[in-house]
């Protein structure tokens, strides 16, 4: 393989990378902050290694620290980072600029925040070339052009005029790849490169990494939170718990034979295909990432681990071993008892529930449209009385959910799933239609309109846990005022025992009522969004991406408590997700959208199973999933979301479809074709020929030996 | 503000004193704030203790034209002299202080009332109400402010209540905007729709859940308008168009004296127009360190 630099001769492949002995700190008001403690970690070249671990365990501060850009409060405290054999503390201010952006390149997880408003896409590309090998302008034109081709942007000539605000998310993603790999760098660090993305944009830019990877050569350390995606993209992995790496192998090995705790229970709490939320639950596990400077003495997963041995574990510093493996001699990991642990045996989750018994119908969707006007009501417009234009963001739903039932509504950004949840909440009114719950149209009534009754029988469960409760209120106070608010306890002491239960249900300690949100986790903050929501007994409870901001150990303990509040309420729970695979663990019913519309409906079985909707099938495919073991087709689609302003004439996924017919798709609107009684598909296609199409994901059978 | 009030939280967050006490604490870590803070204190308690700390009755006439240091008829010493009435300079400065800082506090309360409640209005409604109330905020804005207070002192007549009101007038579009701008903001949050979606009325949305989350910038800038408002106070004193005399203020010192800066006692000026920059540096600094703090972490 040719070295791009010319720079890694000698005897034998140098690492293009090697750490060792890495410890970074951030300096703050409470002291000295150890972010990472004796982080090794060697990258050869052409290699690309995944660092995964949850927010906080210093996966980014790596990557900054490999950069020498910790910013004002930070610094290197001990051990040496040496790039292509040279001491990246040795290198002077100038010296280090160099490196930077030509030989290390790094990659964000928002695009736009790494793209500058104010240049166009041609001027911040051109400028790697010219600056760090001081090419002529055009010849840092014409390879500018040559890498957005390579990063398979369809219109090069014409993305180069744009300003980085007029693409969309996907392609400004790509753009920020091409900028980063036009300098040739040896070392390509990718931070979440995909967090910010839909699932199918994701799937496009992570194959595109996949292949970048291979073709120029470079080696890769990419940080992600996501086990699925780290299958597709690396070839070793270092998973991080607190600041170190705990386990460390190819990639295969590690998937397959877990050896540390964490990494093990990591497993546990994603919802793979072959997980049942009554038969097999997700294993959360228990507690919480420590802080940096209430790390454990001993093992830092210890308060954490399942196997967790008193005067062992909590000893001294737990150092890395080898576990010899015939396939990989790499695999290392940081626990005493790896040998002794008995992973097929340690089922932290034995238990399993019964299924919930679906009663009758609670809420009835029929027909519901919400247009927006797109206006402005100002003095300005109502003057002169322009003309609006329509956003169909909700067009022809219906769909019911009966008494206990999980019903997922999926689909990207902008399919109106949120819309949805407006009308239902009374925060919007439907144009047109009616949404039924117990019989009484709430469609058109809005929220301030709607009598406590009303009010109380529809709660939600919001998405960002930094933005659900009030900064300047105590946990007590918001979830007091609930049951106050409707009018279930008027007595203050009675109402603080009220609160107390709630917290006791959502498992949280009864000393949070005094706190401050910014007092608790995220997790935490999901639950007493939680506590809230169920405060005043509501019937149907809405959940608008209740997980996705969080991280997946906490994640799994969310879902399950909110699921098992359900059960004991009975519920009906409206989950509104893009993520599919939480959507097949949790969910009864699946509603998918697009751009405002129902491509598919049906029960969890029948989506998930031919035949599907062209639409479904893509969604299924782009999601990444954790299991070396499971097969996957891959569909990645083409172009982006239209805008709602100007939908297309026909069927609105006709412009992205893999199965378009043809020009029937453009020009009229697809029939709902029944195939059961409740799956139903819109699509031109004949419903005997998608029943062919093969499944997108086949789940070996090993999952049955599995069981306990 | 009665909604506020009338819902007693189920467990008692820490006090206003308990957090005022600790908002000083974290000052230390600014220099600059703590310095400031100590500026505006030490007024803060010559103001309240003014009866006891001045040396001598702020309108008695005793000896003109004194200059610092001269020793009194009747025992004690002009520390800063005296000016061309025969009044101590000190007591004055200290006296006027008094006032200063007591309308200057009044009347950027009052324009805080006022501008929060229009911006939180302007930023909550939005539509039409937003267009109005931001119109005839601009307008005001786009007037030179001190042309402003001329007028409004020369419509309604000198005094301590129209300076009140004039200062109301001015100020409160520049705090409506604040308000207007981290209302429309806030309005977005998940936990303004959470209190919608069980029925709140706006008023105990806007003043509950916003007002509470907009203090920071808020405090902040009411401590350079604290500032602002010194100034105001000390030139439409100089103009003549401030408290009535004969009671102490410290622009009317200044351009009483003023004549006599030029003939040999320019301490008489000189002495209120330095109590004066101290007082709004003071403010100044303090709110330096109030913004520096509360952009750490």
């Amino acid at each position: 393989m040719a070295d791009p630099n010319g720079k890694g001769n000698g005897s034998g492949e140098p690492p293009v990378l090697e750490i060792s002995g890495l410890r970074l700190s951030y300096y703050t008001r409470a002291g000295e902050v150890p972010a990472v403690m004796d982080f090794d970690l060697t990258i050869a070249k052409g290699e690309s290694v995944g660092l995964v671990g949850e927010s906080g365990c210093g996966k980014s501060t790596v990557a900054n620290g490999i950069m020498r850009y910790m910013g004002k409060n930070g610094g290197i405290v001990g051990g040496t980072i040496k790039f292509q054999g040279r001491d990246m503390a040795e290198l002077s201010e100038e010296e280090i600029r160099r490196v930077r952006g030509k030989d290390i390149a790094m990659i964000y997880q928002e695009p736009m925040a790494a793209l500058n408003p104010s240049l166009t896409i041609a001027a911040q590309l051109m400028e790697v070339p010219m600056i760090h090998e001081g090419v002529s302008e055009e010849e840092a034109f014409q390879r500018s052009f040559d890498m957005l081709a390579a990063v398979n942007i369809p219109d090069p000539k014409r993305l180069m005029d744009s300003y980085p605000h007029q693409v969309s998310g996907g392609q400004q993603q790509r753009v920020v790849i091409a900028m980063a790999l036009l300098s040739k760098p040896a070392l390509l660090l990718l931070d979440e490169p995909t967090t910010a993305l839909d699932v199918t944009v994701e799937a496009g830019i992570v194959e595109l990494i996949a292949e970048l990877s291979k073709e120029s050569g470079a080696s890769l350390l990419y940080i992600s939170h996501n086990l699925g995606l780290m299958l597709e993209v690396c070839d070793r992995i270092c998973v991080m718990y607190s600041g170190e790496v705990v386990e460390e192998g190819h990639i295969d090995s590690i998937f397959s034979w877990p050896k540390h705790p964490y990494t093990h229970g990591l497993f546990g709490c994603i919802p793979l295909p072959h997980a049942d939320k009554n038969a097999r639950p997700l294993a959360a596990i228990k507690g919480q990432l420590p802080l940096p400077h209430q790390r454990p003495k001993g093992c830092y997963f210890g308060p954490r681990c399942e196997s967790f041995q008193a005067g062992r574990c909590d000893a001294d510093h737990i150092p890395m071993e080898d576990v010899h493996t015939d396939d990989d001699p790499a695999h290392r990991v940081r626990c005493l008892r790896w040998n002794e642990i008995d992973h097929d045996a340690v089922v932290s989750n034995e238990t399993t529930r019964e299924p919930i018994e679906v009663g009758d119908t609670v809420l009835e969707v029929d027909n519901m449209r919400k247009y927006y006007d797109v206006k402005e009501s100002t003095l300005a417009t109502l003057i002169s009385r322009e003309a609006v234009r329509q956003v169909k963001a909700n067009e022809s739903i219906s769909f019911d959910a009966g008494e206990g039932e999980t019903v997922a509504i999926v689909g990207e950004s902008g399919c109106g799933k949120s819309t949805f949840a407006k009308v239902l909440m009374g925060l919007e009114t439907a144009t047109d239609g009616e949404v039924r719950l117990d019989g009484t149209d709430l469609g058109s009534i809005e929220v301030k309109k709607r009598t406590p009754e009303q009010l109380a029988s529809l709660q939600m469960v919001f998405q960002n846990p930094n933005d659900t409760l009030n900064p300047s209120h105590s946990v007590g106070y918001q979830i007091g005022r609930v049951i106050k608010r409707f009018g279930i306890e008027s007595d203050p002491a009675k109402i603080q025992d009220r609160v107390h239960k709630l917290l006791d249900t959502v498992k949280l300690p009864r000393a949070f009522a005094a706190r401050k949100p910014r007092q608790l986790s995220g997790g935490q903050k999901q639950r007493v969004g939680i506590a809230r929501a169920f405060a005043g007994n509501p019937k149907t409870v809405i959940a608008d991406e209740p997980i996705s901001a969080l991280d997946v150990s906490v994640a799994a303990a969310v879902t399950e408590l909110l699921m098992d509040i359900q059960r004991e309420h009975r519920t009906t729970l409206l989950f509104i997700s893009h993520d599919l695979s939480a959507v097949r663990y949790l969910s009864d019913r699946v509603v998918v959208m697009y751009l405002g519309q129902i491509m598919e409906r049906g029960t969890t079985e029948e989506v998930f199973a031919p035949p599907y909707h062209p639409y479904t099938e893509a969604l299924l495919s782009a999601v990444p999933i954790a299991d070396p073991e499971v097969e996957k087709r891959r569909i990645v689609l083409e172009g982006n979301l239209p805008s709602p302003l100007d939908p297309p004439k026909g069927c609105p996924f006709s412009t992205r479809c893999q199965r378009k017919v043809g020009s029937i798709c453009d020009d009229e609107p697809p029939p709902v074709r029944l195939d059961t009684e409740g799956h139903s598909i819109a699509c031109h296609i004949p419903l005997e020929e998608l029943r062919e199409v093969e499944p997108v994901i086949t789940i070996p059978d090993r999952d049955l030996e599995a069981t306990t | 503000m009665a909604t506020s009030t009338t819902d007693a939280p189920l467990v008692r967050p820490d006090s206003t004193i308990v957090n005022a006490v600790k908002a000083v604490a974290l000052l230390r870590e600014s220099p600059v704030g703590l310095f400031g803070a100590l500026i505006v204190l030490f007024f803060v308690l010559l103001a309240i203790f003014a009866p006891l700390v001045s040396p001598f009755d702020p309108n008695a006439t005793i000896l003109p034209f004194a200059f610092p240091g001269t020793a009194a008829p009747d025992g004690g010493v002009f520390l800063f002299g005296t000016d061309h009435l025969g009044r101590d300079i000190l007591s004055r400065i200290i006296w006027g202080g008094q006032r200063v800082l007591f309308y200057a506090t009044v009347a950027t309360i009052s324009a805080y009332i006022v501008g929060i409640i229009m911006g939180l209005a302007a930023g909550y409604f939005r539509g039409y109400l937003d267009e109005i109330i931001s119109f005839f905020a601009n307008v005001i804005l786009s007037f030179p402010i001190m042309v402003l207070y001329v007028l409004i002192i020369a419509k309604v007549g000198a005094s301590g209540l129209n300076i009140i009101f004039a200062v109301v007038f001015a100020s409160s579009p520049g705090i409506m905007r604040i308000v207007r701008g981290v209302t429309m903001d806030i309005a977005t949050r998940d936990y303004i729709a959470a209190s919608q979606t069980r029925g709140e009325g706006p008023w105990y949305i806007m003043l509950v859940e916003i007002l509470p989350n907009a203090r920071s910038p808020l405090i902040v800038d009411f401590c350079l308008r604290m500032g602002y408002t010194t100034i105001t106070i000390g030139a439409l004193g100089f103009l003549g168009l401030g408290l009535p005399p004969p009671d102490p203020d410290w622009g009317g010192m200044i351009t009483e004296t003023r004549a006599f800066v030029t003939g040999g006692f320019p301490h008489m000026a000189i002495l209120p127009a330095c109590a004066v920059s101290l007082l709004v540096l003071g403010f100044n600094l303090l709110a330096d360190g109030l913004r520096e703090v509360s952009l750490k972490d």
